[in-house]
């Protein structure tokens, strides 16, 4: 068993697999992480990521997938889901052993934890444009924080810039401590130092005026469409698992 | 603005709306237009309430005020309750400050009727108007189209908002006329006549200016009460279908009717909620317009109700056991889609993944078959598969001794107990 450790980037993935193809590595471990601190594993191979190497085989997966199924590949590894890392390189050998596209070959396992993974986390991608809750602050900014089981707020902006062409609003990951900024013509990701600014009255003091009145309309309208003789608190849950709610303006 | 009066308001008429259970926010593509506000291209459901129901459109009536008497709302002229309405500006300042806090997908106004047809609607047309050309609002919007509003209206609602429904409350024409003495099912099929027609040569129009300007581009819906009077599900399901079929709906939405009102022609007050039935009717729904399945084949002459205890897919399939077993490695699609058990998607990927190798049960189960139920019906790559010769009614048993259905547990409970 050799184990490779490699930075976690897309392109340190795509040069782990050129050196496992190139000394004809098998079987193998990836790991993500810094390579020092994995001395206590025997034969643990560094992996540094080349751009060069990277970019041949992203130009072999083209060849053998569609360009749909080289996002897909992509997202699925963006998301962080911890332990995957294997699944992603079995995907990823499957796609370079056979002959043919195996994008739909859904008996095979890769392929089939592959469909799994992206189905995950298109459901968090969901539930995020769902979820978000913005908040109005005095300078005219609508602002959310989002604590997503994946990483998926890359794949908002989309979505939400699409939306919300003609106000300023930023989403913040608070559990990944990033966050995207929309200024009227375009998105950022930034990083913000909270320790500072994280004393309540400073984060009341800092919203719109009329903020407090609308999230209390808000809550009276969301009691007011419930019925209450079908009530259903079973389904309720699965549909907004309780994880969600100390976002959600109507659950607080 | 008062608070406490559009609070007030606020929650008068979004309770009064609740009854209304259409709640789609698909099947529009409207953009986002010159930087303005929102789009309204996906269905995104916000919240859910506590009934598991979900939020995706502020849905409120514009008043509860109403002229009509009928016995099955809460907003009858002779309930007492309280009444209220809204300015047409505080529904936009609602739907405007809702919208760009991500609570909601857009508006789904409808209203009691004051005065007459063409008032009423006249004023649910102004809202819409406003969101789109003072406000560049894109979200999405459902107009209720109110029977009796004069054409010149009903196609001005058509060009801002991008779904409109009437409600046929009831499935047949004698139960409107038992409940609702004031309504004429004329008056309700006239609006979808005259939709579908405008919307039909929109669509023509569309292949020939490329500029002609959308019209209720999420098309019609509509909705019936199930439950209040003595319908069987096959009228239900025979009327859906009959507009499904002549009227280009895009959905039937079925209530199942709560009881809110004593009255003699309605169930007493506490009946419970028909959740089972309203459930099946869905699943019924759903095969007739995603599953190929004729309204026929699901209830007919000999079966006019559905089956309660088991979902009307698995219900055909023990009624038609001559059709089973299917080889799933070979079947069409078409034929796979029938088989209790299996769902679209997982046909879908049971086609494309059978031309890599054939499939056992391990690669079915993977795929998302619920092998405990399609396990009867079907056979694979295995030499392991159902050879006992059994009866429709051997099958339904065994499946739903192993049912975890909370329907089932239900009816377990209450057995307990004597």
């Amino acid at each position: 068993m050799h184990t490779l450790v490699y930075d976690g980037t897309f392109e340190g993935l795509l040069t782990a697999v050129f050196e496992i193809y190139e000394r004809k590595l098998y079987p193998v471990k990836l790991l993500k992480g810094e390579w020092r601190n994995s001395a206590l594993f025997e034969e643990v191979i560094p992996v540094v990521t080349d751009e060069t190497r990277a970019g041949r085989v992203l130009k072999g997966l083209r060849k053998k997938l569609s360009a749909a199924g080289v996002q897909r590949l992509y997202i699925s590894h963006m998301a962080e889901i911890a332990g995957e890392d294997c699944n992603v390189l079995g995907f990823i050998r499957h796609a370079f052993d056979s002959e043919q596209n195996i994008e739909e070959d859904y008996a095979n396992r890769y392929v089939m934890r592959l469909s799994e993974i992206l189905k995950m986390v298109r459901r968090e991608k969901h539930r995020m444009e769902a979820f978000v809750r913005f908040q109005k602050l005095n300078d005219g900014t609508f602002y959310a924080a989002i604590e997503p089981d994946f990483n998926v707020l890359p794949l908002l902006i989309k979505h939400f810039k699409s939306r919300y062409a003609d106000q300023k609003w930023m989403i913040y990951d608070i559990k990944r401590n990033y966050g995207l900024y929309y200024d009227l013509h375009d998105t950022q990701f930034i990083e913000m130092n909270f320790d500072e600014l994280n004393r309540p009255a400073d984060v009341i003091a800092a919203y719109s005026e009329d903020e407090g009145i609308y999230q209390n309309l808000w809550k009276n309208y969301f009691n007011s469409v419930n019925i209450v003789s079908r009530k259903n608190t079973k389904l309720h849950v699965r549909h907004i698992p309780k994880r969600y709610w100390r976002h959600l303006t109507e659950k607080i | 603005m008062n608070v406490d009066r559009i609070t007030e308001k606020l929650n008068i008429l979004a309770d009064a709306a609740k009854y209304d259970v259409s709640c789609a926010s698909s099947g529009s593509n409207r953009k986002n237009k010159d930087k303005g506000l929102g789009n309204a291209s996906n269905g995104i459901c916000h919240s859910y309430t506590e009934d598991g129901r979900c939020v995706s459109l502020l849905k409120i009536l514009l008043t509860n005020h109403c002229i009509f008497d009928c016995a099955y709302c809460v907003s009858r002229k002779n309930n007492d309750i309280k009444r209220a309405a809204f300015t047409v500006q505080e529904v936009v300042d609602l739907t405007i400050n809702f919208y760009r806090r991500n609570y909601i997908e857009g508006l789904f106004l409808s209203s009691g009727i004051f005065k007459d047809a063409d008032y009423t609607m006249e004023r649910l047309v102004r809202v819409a108007k406003k969101l789109r050309t003072e406000h560049n609002f894109n979200g999405y919007i459902h107009l209720k189209s109110i029977p009796g509003a004069s054409e010149e209206l009903m196609r001005e609602a058509g060009l801002y908002a991008d779904r409109l429904s009437v409600n046929l409350e009831m499935p047949t024409e004698a139960g409107l006329k038992l409940l609702a003495p004031d309504k004429n099912r004329q008056d309700m099929i006239d609006p979808m006549q005259f939709l579908k027609k405008e919307i039909i040569q929109n669509t023509e129009e569309k292949k020939l200016f490329k500029n002609t300007p959308m019209f209720a581009p999420a098309g019609q819906s509509t909705q019936m009460i199930v439950g209040a009077t003595r319908e069987s599900d096959q009228q239900v399901l025979q009327s859906a279908n009959y507009f499904y079929k002549n009227f280009n709906l895009k959905r039937v939405y079925y209530s199942g009717y709560v009881p809110v009102l004593a009255d003699q022609r309605l169930p007493a007050l506490n009946t419970a909620v028909p959740l089972v039935r309203e459930n099946r009717l869905y699943q019924a729904d759903w095969l007739m317009r995603f599953y190929g399945f004729h309204v026929n084949e699901i209830v007919n002459n000999q079966n006019p109700l559905l089956d309660l205890d088991i979902d009307p897919k698995l219900s055909w399939a023990i009624r038609n056991m001559q059709v089973f077993p299917i080889d799933i490695n070979r079947a069409d699609l078409q034929l796979i889609l029938r088989v209790p058990g299996i769902g679209l998607l997982s046909a879908q990927k049971i086609v494309a993944a059978r031309k890599f190798a054939g499939l056992g049960w391990e690669q079915l189960k993977k795929i998302g078959v619920a092998i405990n139920r399609a396990k009867y019906f079907i056979t694979c790559k295995s030499n392991e598969f159902e050879r006992r010769d059994l009866t429709g009614q051997n099958i339904k048993q065994f499946i739903m001794a192993q049912s975890q259905s909370k329907y089932i547990k239900n009816t377990q409970t209450q057995l307990n107990l004597f």
